[in-house]
């Protein structure tokens, strides 16, 4: 993680035994979530299955249905969860169960319409009832057909669950998307291996079950139900209650930097016993109070419109990030006029403008571009484009609001100032996917903070970064040129404002319980334990 | 007894059986025959219950069938299927325990019988284990076939039993069938589209066309007092061979001549003459002793097939 500033290039398998605590919980909580869904997704999928093939005429509706949940993606599943079902366990269940449907039920209805029609009718005509018919005959011969269900709704689920951690479910998602966030490969692998090896693990497991023979089978049903609910009780074994009477969120980025998390608890001493969350559920879970303290972006335009107050910052562990075009060298070659270009924007966004332009996309929902063209028309530097044909400008962007209003206003002022035409490729995940796609030439820009430069992606020794994060310029010019030296990529101007981690509650309560600074959080906490 | 009237089924506008009526004595074998299409399978499966009729009635023994529950009546009533319709996840023993099973048996008296019908069956014990797919087609047959006997119906409804048999297997099925005295006490209704089949195992046949019953009577009246033309091409390719299996030897008594050899295979005169025709090759006699009540006549080969002959002659002319 980010604490291994320096030294040696730590080892996976270094990783892996120093996150051992962590990884045997996550991987815990994967094999309970698919589980449980997948059993309540057979309690559901095998009798709807049953009941179609009774009802022919509703085959066609519900395996309609369940191909649509099928085709949603797994992002929106889960943001559309939300709303109904909070944070945390019982919405990441509930979307892991509706993708777990679609093989469940139309292998079921499959498995029992392929029953050999003869078979069927000899039952029928002996003298069996239909429910006769159905357990001793129907479910037993399809049983083959089902498992296979069964057995692709168990991979589907084991990778689909990695998206669990975005809503405070966990999982091996935490390791992964924490990695992504934090560029750090081992953090991603150690949760990437693990889920691939669940995935294969449990396909063999269940692939030896289905071609049993047909004798063994029915010792297969019964002990195929039992298995499930051991394997799905594993989630409550790990998953202890949160202590503290204040509820913590933070994002996985946060959870695992020096000047996130592990700042908090080596400089603060503060221990809130976060529960991991994806930021875009996080801000509305603190409005809606299942969260107390979050962390978040000093420059977020949710912090307007969900009542919450930032605490103060009293022993600065929170570096200064300000925000500057990141260029490789060659792409400033090859278009000249791109540099003076970009820097029309330096200086001119405060904290309060940046945060007043992301309330209006994150809270108003307004589109980025809107939002962008209204600033620079109202700064007098929106000009009309002058569809250029000199070559195409590739801007990236992260997968947040202001990102997405930066690259909207670069990409209109190269439009309108030079020859050149923009092709965006906005939404490129988190910092490392991002970096790395300037790194290989896949984009030629993005707009980059000093502090994620420095910490996320630099990552020197605790000593440098020490004597770098309480100076916002020493931070500035150490980034820029260590970046040319390192990448031959290039720091603009910075572009006024500073988009600082910080820790965030609800401004009512704040006050009810007077808290103010970072250090009061802890005394509060402290005064309760 | 098997009473049906007025029985219909329509599918849609098909009058897949289109008011058909017929009786069907205590211990007699029935065979339905006609062209596919014709309704015959649908008359059969109305009887159980598998297809619920449009009209009509159908009594067993005086009892209407529709005053009782599907599921007992079936229970009462043997069936046999073409393709067996055995449950691939039982072993044979499982098979033939269903029936008794479902009529809660004691596990004693089930094996018992299974046990009977095995060795009736030519089936072997080892076999009981086996699972239907290791089994050949003509001994999967005789596994339907146990299945429907175990639990002693007096009804047997059999759709097309030996269909799917090749011609081999089935002459020695057909033996076998007409030997088991299991058979000798049952109602049955067999439906097939094979000619032969039908004179051989029927007591009377029900020749169908288009839902309708065209004739129905012995093989003896189809062959020599055909209602129409429809009953008379049906059967006109095969006559010879039919004849010989409709006639049989005490229809022609009068006809055959007094031998002093004596033979060393004893017959009993109700047999075709098909039979005896099949009995000098297969028990490789010169000579069969026939009893027709009181009494006995040694006959060779060629006196049974002139005495047919002048049989045949005498319907012709008359």
């Amino acid at each position: 993680m980010a604490a291994r500033m320096n030294e040696h290039q730590q080892t996976l398998w270094e990783f892996m035994q120093q996150q051992s605590d962590k990884l045997l919980m996550q991987t815990m909580q994967h094999i309970g979530l698919t589980f449980i869904s997948l059993i309540i997704a057979v309690m559901i999928g095998l009798p709807l299955g049953i009941w179609i093939t009774r009802r022919r005429y509703f085959s066609g509706i519900v395996l309609g249905t369940a191909g649509i949940l099928q085709t949603i993606p797994s992002i929106a599943l889960l943001g559309f969860m939300i709303p109904l079902l909070g944070i945390g366990v019982k919405p990441a269940i509930v979307a892991l169960l509706l993708y777990a449907l679609l093989p469940i039920i139309r292998n079921t209805y499959t498995g029992i319409t392929g029953v050999d029609a003869a078979v069927k009718e000899a039952a029928m005509a002996m003298g069996m009832n239909k429910w006769q018919i159905l357990f001793k005959v129907e479910l037993p011969l399809a049983m083959s057909v089902i498992l296979a269900g069964i057995r692709t709704a168990t991979v589907i689920n084991v990778g689909v669950a990695t998206l669990a951690s975005y809503i405070a479910a966990g999982g091996l998602g935490e390791f992964i998307f924490g990695g992504i966030s934090l560029n750090n490969t081992n953090m991603i692998l150690a949760g990437a291996i693990p889920a691939a090896l669940l995935a294969i693990l449990f396909d063999f497991l269940l692939s030896r079950l289905q071609y049993l023979n047909l004798r063994k089978l029915k010792t297969a049903t019964v002990t195929l139900p039992l298995l499930l609910i051991i394997l799905a009780s594993v989630y409550f074994i790990p998953s202890v209650a949160y202590g503290g009477k204040l509820k913590a969120g933070f994002t996985p980025e946060f959870m695992g930097r020096q000047d996130g998390n592990l700042g908090l608890e080596s400089k603060y001493g503060l221990k809130v016993h976060p529960i991991v969350i994806s930021d875009a559920v996080m801000y509305k879970a603190a409005y809606e109070k299942q969260l107390d303290v979050i962390s978040g972006y000093s420059t977020d335009g949710r912090l307007k419109a969900y009542d919450l107050i930032v605490l103060d910052d009293d022993k600065k562990i929170f570096p200064p990030y300000y925000a500057a075009p990141i260029v490789r060298e060659d792409a400033l070659k090859q278009f000249p006029d791109l540099e003076k270009t970009l820097n029309l924007l330096s200086g001119k966004i405060t904290d309060s403008i940046m945060s007043d332009l992301n309330y209006r996309t994150d809270y108003l929902h307004q589109s980025p571009e809107k939002v962008a063209e209204d600033f620079l028309r109202s700064h007098d530097l929106l000009k009309p484009s002058r569809n250029g044909s000199n070559g195409i400008v590739r801007i990236g962007s992260k997968i947040f609001g202001e990102q997405y209003i930066l690259a909207s206003m670069y990409t209109m002022l190269i439009r309108g100032y030079t020859d050149y035409d923009v092709s965006t490729k906005t939404g490129l995940g988190g910092t490392k996917i991002c970096f790395d796609a300037l790194n290989n030439n896949q984009i030629d820009l993005y707009p980059e903070y000093t502090g994620t430069g420095l910490l996320a992606i630099l990552q020197p020794s605790s000593k440098t970064i020490d004597s770098l994060t309480a100076n916002k310029n020493k931070t500035y010019d150490y980034v820029a040129s260590e970046f040319k030296k390192k990448y031959n990529i290039k720091w603009l101007k910075p572009i006024g404002f500073n988009n600082a981690y910080a820790l965030m509650m609800r401004e009512r309560q704040a006050k009810q319980l007077h808290i103010k600074t970072i250090s009061d959080l802890k005394r509060y906490l402290e005064s309760n334990q | 007894m098997i009473k049906v009237e007025q029985l219909s089924k329509h599918f849609c506008d098909i009058k897949a059986v289109d008011n058909i009526s017929f009786e069907v004595a205590d211990n007699e074998k029935l065979i339905l025959l006609g062209t596919s299409g014709c309704g015959k399978t649908t008359t059969l499966k109305m009887i159980n219950r598998i297809i619920e009729p449009t009209s009509g009635t159908i009594f067993i023994d005086g009892k209407n069938i529709y005053d009782q529950s599907p599921e007992l009546l079936r229970r009462g009533i043997g069936y046999v299927l073409q393709n067996n319709g055995l449950f691939p996840h039982y072993t044979v023993a499982e098979n033939i325990a269903i029936v008794p099973q479902l009529l809660k048996w004691d596990s004693k008296r089930i094996e018992k019988r299974i046990a009977e019908l095995i060795e009736k069956l030519h089936l072997s014990k080892d076999q009981l284990k086996a699972y239907p797919n290791e089994l050949s087609g003509g001994q999967q047959q005789r596994v339907g076939l146990a299945r429907a006997l175990v639990a002693d119906p007096p009804v047997l409804l059999m759709d097309e039993p030996f269909g799917a048999l090749d011609n081999v297997t089935r002459s020695k099925i057909h033996a076998e069938f007409k030997a088991l005295d299991e058979l000798k006490r049952k109602t049955i209704i067999m439906v097939t589209h094979d000619v032969q089949e039908a004179f051989e195992l029927g007591d009377r046949i029900s020749l169908m066309d288009k839902g309708k019953i065209v004739q129905i009577g012995t093989p003896t009246e189809l062959l020599y007092k055909p209602v129409n033309l429809f009953v008379e091409s049906f059967l006109k390719e095969q006559r010879l061979q039919l004849e010989f299996k409709a006639v049989r030897i005490k229809d022609i008594w009068a006809l055959l001549p007094y031998s002093k050899k004596v033979g060393n295979v004893n017959l009993y005169a109700d047999i075709s003459v098909w039979s005896g025709m099949e009995s000098f090759k297969s028990q490789q006699a010169d000579y069969l002793n026939i009893t027709h009540g009181d009494e006995t006549r040694s006959v060779g080969f060629e006196q049974l097939v002139t005495a047919f002959y002048k049989y045949q002659n005498g319907r012709t002319h008359e």
